[in-house]
């Protein structure tokens, strides 16, 4: 039966042939493999239980006064965007269930793919062949970034709305076109016109999906074409490549992996409440609410606009760099600018221009990994900054005191961390032994006079290749 | 007490034997293996999936009589799809057969000089053929530079209907529904009463007959001890019986100031303060919505107000533009 199911198809397109190659492709074997895997999965629950979403949600700001299942709101004006979400979430049967899972989706989506990146950087995957990929992956969280804010801001909620107001601030700020491109993109002044909300959905239904499935396309073609990279070990080197093939194994392992990784999603859409939007109320430009926080992937944006100390640049008495193009703006660009142009830096750095199949242990290249640990360890401070009005309303810590503390932190933590990393990669790698490397034990001989000295250890292998050009 | 004893050690011997079983390295998956490990392994896949197909159906069922209680959906499908996974990952370490397969990776460029000449010659060979196929062509920078023009114009006008997503920006983010004689209005659309308002009570009010969404229509109007006000000369009159109105749109990012700090203790406090929510940004009320913390650079647009007959009514217009500021924005400095 799969013989002429095989067959037919080859006849009709001579996949056969390729068929039976992917197939046989092999999968080599680490855990941290799993996070680019879960981005992906995660990903395609987010397009299944957003097209189902679609089938209720009305993008329009016009507004309707409230009469639906949920009583304290009854008689309030309301926009039918915020009214459908309502009406989503009370009326429709397994409406709230889709939504939740929707929004953790959405959630869990930005962490794989900052966790995948983190793995990526500090074992230096990302080196040749594989930089174009990281530079398409790169665009994909950023892309994921403005896709995940799209879809929150939709509901048209009080929360949502206070982020608009932010993202319209932020685009202000642009230097030279900023107020041109706030009106345009927003259809006039904030809040902006009702046209507003039919870009907001089409953009976060379809342009942004589209463009994120076809990078997303091209990135797995481009992980396949140079084949996996593999840690160093048995057998492996960096002319092939070690691991369990498609079929039988890891096909099943992975299609495991994704029934798990529904599971718990559909889990905690289904116990654990997200976004209740009924509690937040209508927005209006005039209503805001203490302790607003965003989705966890703009934490540290909000990080930024709140650290900032405050001045503008003013030429000529006009505002030409407002403030908040610091934090919403600049930052942002800093840290991918940085990101985007690493692989460069470290080629020249390391006069390297070899093609890299094996990874590196964090520790096998120190610098990199102090300097990624620095970089994640100075966002994620202005990440925690971003809570400070959290940790002050429920905790009651004075605000003012928080945010200098902070602004000392976001100076001193990356500096200590880039110290603290590169003397524990250092420290880790004097004294090693590895499975693919030898045991690290040390030669000893008796010299002629009885004693016993060491014999030099031959230069470990596990140091980066680039590290001996 | 050797019979206490016995039972002990063995649910001690299990314990440890569960706990190596749990955490200790498997490395079945590195075995290679063509027989499924046990008939026991294929059983146990068959019942997960049996399973799962039960949780499957008790989502419907629950969708169905339940009314489609959330939490019971989600235990469900969850369970419905987590024993599907489970069963997935148990064929795929226990039932199907095990290899380590070695193969091949493709050569991009490889370091090896004899490769590595033939390669450059390759590359070069299709930049030959490249040129060859326009060795006709005589008047190739004539053709080049035609064919960028044919690009930019295109190209500029496939951008242009952008320009119809919004008006000029122009005056826009200056206009204010406030003018002298403007009524303040509350939520309801009810007028403002001076005396409705004690010494430490906050006010949204919005302009009369304006949209209530327009960002500038909305202000905050507080109420202080008159004789603590600390208004610029120009200003003096702008605060009658101790009332103030300033725009409620922060001036960093737009958010709605919407938290009025008022000292109980005035010796020990600092003085009364509008605060945003959104960064914290902090405007000083007795000088006139000074900043006096946060990342905010202007200060909060103040409305002068008047009382005609028990009513609050605008002076004139706000003392600057509503809103975060843009490259338009004048900053007094």
């Amino acid at each position: 039966m799969i013989r002429r199911a095989v067959g037919f198809l080859d006849q009709r397109s001579g996949a056969g042939s390729v068929l039976g190659k992917a197939l046989r492709y092999v999968f080599p074997d680490h855990w941290t493999f799993l996070f680019g895997e879960i981005a992906l999965y995660s990903f395609l629950i987010l397009v299944a239980t957003g097209i189902y979403l679609t089938l209720f949600f009305e993008p329009s700001s016009s507004q309707i006064v409230y009469h639906g299942s949920y009583a304290p709101l009854h008689g309030q004006e309301v926009s039918k965007a915020y009214a459908s979400a309502l009406d989503l979430s009370f009326e429709v049967r397994a409406g709230l269930l889709i939504r939740q899972v929707h929004h953790w989706t959405a959630l869990v989506f930005l962490a794989a793919i900052v966790l995948h990146l983190m793995r990526i950087f500090f074992t230096g995957a990302y080196r040749k062949p594989r930089d174009l990929n990281y530079y398409i992956g790169l665009t994909m969280l950023t892309l994921a970034v403005v896709e995940g804010y799209a879809g929150y801001s939709l509901l048209d909620d009080l929360l949502s709305g206070m982020g608009l107001a932010i993202g319209n601030a932020v685009a202000l700020s642009v230097p030279g076109i900023g107020g041109q491109l706030g009106t345009l993109v927003w259809g006039g002044r904030f809040p902006g016109s009702d046209a507003f909300f039919s870009r907001l959905y089409i953009a976060h239904v379809l342009i942004f999906p589209v463009l994120i499935g076809a990078l997303m396309t091209l990135h797995l073609a481009l992980v396949a074409i140079p084949k996996h990279t593999q840690f160093r070990g048995r057998r492996r080197s960096e002319a092939n490549v070690v691991g369990t093939p498609l079929w039988p194994g890891y096909a099943l392992r992975s299609l495991g992996l994704f029934f798990c990784v529904a599971a718990v999603l559909f889990a905690l859409g289904g116990l654990v409440q997200i976004n209740p939007i009924w509690q937040w109320g209508p927005y209006e430009p005039y209503l805001g609410t203490n302790g607003a926080q965003p989705d966890w992937y703009l934490g540290w944006l909000i990080g930024a606009l709140r650290l900032m100390p405050h001045f503008d640049v003013v030429v000529a008495g006009y505002t030409l760099v407002p403030n908040p193009f610091w934090g919403g703006v600049l930052f942002p660009a800093v840290v991918f600018g940085f990101l985007y142009s690493w692989p460069t830096i470290e080629r020249r750095l390391e006069h390297d221009q070899a093609q890299h199949n094996l990874l590196d242990r964090p520790r096998d290249n120190p610098r990199r990994t102090a300097i990624g640990a620095a970089l994640f360890a100075w966002v994620a401070t202005i990440f925690f900054a971003g809570a400070a009005d959290r940790a002050f309303v429920q905790l009651g810590a004075p605000y003012e005191g928080q945010l200098w503390g902070y602004r000392a932190a976001s100076l001193l933590v990356p500096i200590a961390a880039y110290f603290l990393t590169r003397r524990v990669c250092e420290r880790l790698r004097e004294g090693e032994g590895h499975p693919g490397r030898g045991s690290g034990a040390r030669t000893v001989v008796r010299n002629p006079e009885g004693g016993f000295e060491e014999l030099a250890p031959e230069p470990a292998p596990g140091v980066a290749d680039s590290d001996r050009g | 007490m050797k019979l206490l004893l016995v039972p002990l050690r063995w649910a001690w011997r299990l314990l440890v034997a569960a706990v190596l079983l749990i955490f200790s390295r498997r490395d079945d998956h590195q075995v290679e293996r063509e027989l499924p490990a046990s008939p026991r392994a294929e059983g146990a896949v068959a019942a997960l999936l049996f399973a799962a197909g039960l949780a499957g159906l008790a989502f419907v069922l629950v969708y169905a009589f339940d009314g489609g209680d959330t939490q019971l959906l989600g235990v469900a499908i969850a369970l419905a799809l987590g024993l599907v996974g489970a069963a997935l990952v148990l064929a795929a370490s226990r039932v199907l057969p095990q290899e380590q397969v070695e193969e091949e990776r493709p050569r991009f460029a490889v370091p090896a000089e004899g490769e590595e000449r033939r390669r450059e010659k390759e590359v070069e060979r299709a930049g030959l053929s490249v040129r060859a196929g326009l060795d006709g062509v005589t008047r190739r920078r004539l053709l080049g530079s035609a064919g960028a023009a044919a690009g930019l114009g295109l190209g500029a006008a496939a951008l242009t209907p952008l320009a119809s997503l919004g008006p000029r920006v122009g005056k826009l983010l200056e206009e204010s529904p406030w003018h002298e004689g403007t009524g303040l209005v509350e939520e309801n659309d009810l007028p403002v009463r001076a005396d409705e308002l004690e010494v430490g009570s906050f006010l949204t009010a919005f302009a009369e007959g304006a949209d209530k969404r327009d960002l500038a229509a909305a202000v905050v109007v507080v109420r202080v001890e008159e004789s603590e006000l600390q208004l610029p000369p120009e200003r003096r009159d702008w605060a009658p019986q101790g009332l103030l109105a300033f725009s409620k749109i922060c001036t960093h990012a737009q958010c709605a100031v919407s938290l009025f700090r008022y000292p109980l203790f005035a010796e020990r406090s600092p003085g009364p303060a509008l605060v945003c929510p959104c960064h914290y940004s902090t405007f000083d009320v007795l000088s006139g919505g000074n900043r006096v913390f946060g990342p905010a650079v202007r200060p909060l647009p103040q409305l002068p107000l008047r009382i005609e007959a028990g009513r609050l009514v605008a002076a004139g217009e706000l003392s600057g533009p509503v809103g975060a500021s843009w490259g338009g924005v004048r900053e007094e400095s």
